[in-house]
C-alpha cells in the first residue's frame, strides 16, 4: 500500500555537513560499488562506460555551489545529494503499484523492483532528484540506506553503516535516528542549526543538512597588524618621497 | 519535462476517445446500428489505442496490471481502474445500443466514467508540486475541456463543439499566463533547494556529472522552451482557433467535419508536446536552470 505510515517508530536518515565536505566524490564512489555488487537488487548500470558518452545510474550526487555574501568573498560549497527518506514523501503516494513504500519500523524509502512499473512518476514527485530509472533493469533506483549493511549482523559493527558514511574521509555524513532527540545525529542538528532542502515542498524530510559555518581565520591573530604610519628609515623615506 | 512521444499521443488519444464516449452515453449521434457500430468502434479504437501506447512508456510494461491496486492513493492508479471501467460500461452501453436499445442510464454511467478517467489523467500532473507550472485547476480544466470539444467535433454536436473550443482556448490562454507568472516568481528557489540562502546568493559552480542522466533528461529537457511563442500559436491556432472560425463559417458535412477533427488533433498534439516541452521540474534548479 502507498499509503504513508502515520508514525515510524525510528527516523532513520543522514546528517550531511556541507561544512566539511571537500567534494570528493568518495561517497558517490563507495555508493555506486556497494549497491552494484552487493548482490541486493538490480545492480547500478553503466551505458556506454567506454564509449564517448558515458552514463550511468548513481543513487548520490555531488554538486558544488558558490555562495556570495553581502559582504565577503565568495564561498565554494561541495553539495552532496540523495534521498532524503521524508516523512511525507511524494514519491510514495503516487506510485499506482505500490512498489514505493516508506518501512513503518525506520521510515526508510525504498522501492520493491520486483513490483515496480517503471513508470517514472515518482521520480517526477521528488523535488530533490534523487530517484533515478536504471535503464538496464527498467526500475526505479534510490537510495535504500544501505539496508544490506545497517543490519548486517555479518558485518564488523563499524561497517553497519551506509557506504557513503563509511567511505567519508572528513567525516561529513553521519548515520543514525533523527526521530530520538537524544541521539548523536539530532543533538548534531540542533547544535550546528541543521536544515531542510526545499521546506515549501511540504516533504518533511528526515536528511538534515549542517550549513557551512562562519569562515574561522587561524593565522590573522598570529599576524602584527599593518601599521598606518611606518616609523623609522621607511617612514622617514615615505616622508620624505611625498615632499619631493 | 520530457515530451515522451507515448504519453502524448496516450493522453491526446485517449482523451479524444473518452469525451466521444462522454457524448455517446449523452445521447449524441443517431442512426441504425451501422452508425451505432462505427462510433462505438471509434471511440473504443482511440481510448484504446491511447491505453496501449501508455504501455510502451513503461519500464516493465508486462507487470502493468499492478497498476490497479493503488486506487486509494494514487492518480495513476485511479486513471488506470476508471479507464478500464469506463470502456467495459461503454462496451456494454454501445453493445445494447447495436442491437437496437439505447439505455440512457447506461449510457450516463459510461459519460461520467470516461469523464472522471480524463480528470484522473489530469491529475497526475496538477498534483505534482515540483512542477509549479502543473500545479493549477487549469491543468484538470484543460484536459476536460479538449476531452469534450474533440469528443463533440467527432460526435457531430457542432454547437456544443462551438462554445467548448472557444472556452478551451480561453483556459489554454490563463493557464499560460497563469504557468508564468508561478514560473517567475517560484515557491522553492536554489537557495531553499541547497539550503543555503541564509549565507547569500547561491549560484552552481560545477555540477555533479559532465554528461546527462536520468534526472536531467526526463526533468531538465530544455529544448523545447525555444520555440514555446511561436508553438503556443500553432497549437492553439490548430486545436481551437481553426476549427472554431471554420464551423461558424462553413456548413459542417462529413468532409469539413473530419478536417476540423484532424486540424483540433493535429493542434492538441502539439499543445501537449509543449504541456511538457515547456513545464519546468523544480530538480531543474540544482543544475543551474529552472
Amino acid at each position: 500500500m502507498t499509503d504513508l505510515p502515520g508514525r515510524t517508530e525510528r527516523s532513520l536518515g543522514l546528517v550531511i555537513d556541507l561544512d566539511t565536505c571537500v567534494g570528493c566524490h568518495a561517497c558517490v564512489v563507495s555508493c555506486k560499488e556497494w549497491n552494484t555488487s552487493s548482490g541486493t537488487g538490480a545492480p547500478l548500470a553503466d551505458l556506454d562506460a567506454y564509449g564517448a558518452r558515458p552514463e550511468g545510474t548513481f543513487l548520490n550526487r555531488v554538486h558544488a555551489f558558490e555562495v556570495t555574501p553581502e559582504d565577503g568573498p565568495t564561498r565554494v560549497v561541495h553539495f552532496p545529494r540523495s534521498c532524503l527518506h521524508c516523512a511525507d514523501a511524494p514519491c510514495v503516494t503516487v506510485c499506482p503499484t505500490g512498489a514505493s513504500y516508506k518501512r513503518a519500523s525506520d521510515g526508510i524509502v525504498l522501492v520493491d523492483e520486483d513490483a515496480c512499473i517503471g513508470c517514472g512518476l515518482c521520480a517526477w514527485a521528488c523535488p530533490y532528484g534523487a530517484r533515478e530509472m536504471d535503464a538496464a533493469a527498467g526500475v526505479m533506483k534510490k537510495c535504500t540506506l544501505c539496508v544490506d549493511r545497517i543490519d548486517n549482523a555479518n558485518l564488523a559493527e563499524a561497517d553497519r553503516v551506509p557506504a557513503c558514511v563509511r567511505a567519508c574521509p572528513t567525516g561529513a555524513r553521519h548515520f543514525g535516528d533523527l526521530a530520538d532527540p537524544t541521539s548523536p545525529v539530532s543533538r548534531l542538528v540542533a547544535a550546528r542549526g541543521g536544515v531542510d532542502l526545499a521546506p515549501e515542498q511540504g516533504t518533511r524530510p528526515v536528511n538534515k543538512y549542517l550549513p557551512p559555518r562562519a569562515p574561522v581565520d587561524l593565522l590573522a591573530p598570529l599576524l602584527d597588524p599593518v601599521p598606518a604610519e611606518a616609523g623609522g628609515f621607511l617612514g622617514w623615506l615615505d616622508r620624505a618621497l611625498d615632499r619631493l | 519535462m520530457h515530451p515522451a512521444p507515448s504519453i502524448i499521443v496516450f493522453t491526446v488519444l485517449s482523451g479524444l476517445g473518452f469525451g466521444l464516449m462522454a457524448w455517446l452515453g449523452a445521447g449524441a449521434a443517431h442512426g441504425g446500428p451501422l452508425v451505432a457500430a462505427a462510433f462505438a468502434a471509434l471511440a473504443l479504437g482511440l481510448a484504446g489505442a491511447g491505453l496501449l501506447a501508455s504501455l510502451l512508456h513503461l519500464g516493465q510494461p508486462r507487470r502493468f496490471l499492478r497498476a490497479f491496486s493503488q486506487w486509494r492513493s494514487s492518480w495513476l492508479s485511479r486513471e488506470a481502474v476508471l479507464a478500464v471501467a469506463a470502456i467495459s460500461v461503454f462496451a456494454a452501453y454501445a453493445l445494447l445500443w447495436i442491437l437496437g436499445l439505447r439505455l440512457a442510464p447506461l449510457g450516463a454511467l459510461a459519460a461520467a466514467l470516461a469523464l472522471a478517467a480524463v480528470f484522473c489523467t489530469a491529475m497526475i500532473y496538477a498534483q505534482m508540486r515540483t512542477v509549479p507550472r502543473w500545479r493549477s485547476p487549469l491543468t484538470p480544466a484543460i484536459f476536460l475541456l479538449s476531452a469534450l470539444a474533440g469528443g463533440a467535433l467527432l460526435a457531430d454536436a457542432i454547437p456544443a463543439a462551438q462554445v467548448l473550443l472557444a472556452a478551451l482556448a480561453l483556459a489554454q490562454l490563463a493557464a499560460w499566463a497563469r504557468g508564468d507568472r508561478a514560473v517567475a516568481a517560484p515557491d522553492t528557489t536554489l537557495a531553499s533547494a541547497t539550503g543555503l540562502g541564509g549565507l547569500g546568493a547561491p549560484r552552481l559552480l560545477a555540477p555533479p556529472h559532465t554528461g546527462p542522466n536520468y534526472v536531467t533528461r526526463e526533468m531538465v529537457h530544455v529544448i523545447g522552451r525555444r520555440h514555446a511563442a511561436r508553438l503556443r500559436a500553432a497549437g492553439l491556432a490548430l486545436a481551437a482557433i481553426l476549427p472554431l472560425a471554420v464551423s461558424v463559417a462553413l456548413p459542417v458535412g462529413h468532409l469539413v467535419g473530419a478536417a476540423l477533427v484532424l486540424s483540433h488533433l493535429a493542434g492538441m498534439l502539439v499543445l501537449r508536446w509543449i504541456f511538457f516541452a515547456e513545464a519546468e521540474h523544480v530538480v531543474g534548479l540544482y543544475y543551474g536552470r529552472l
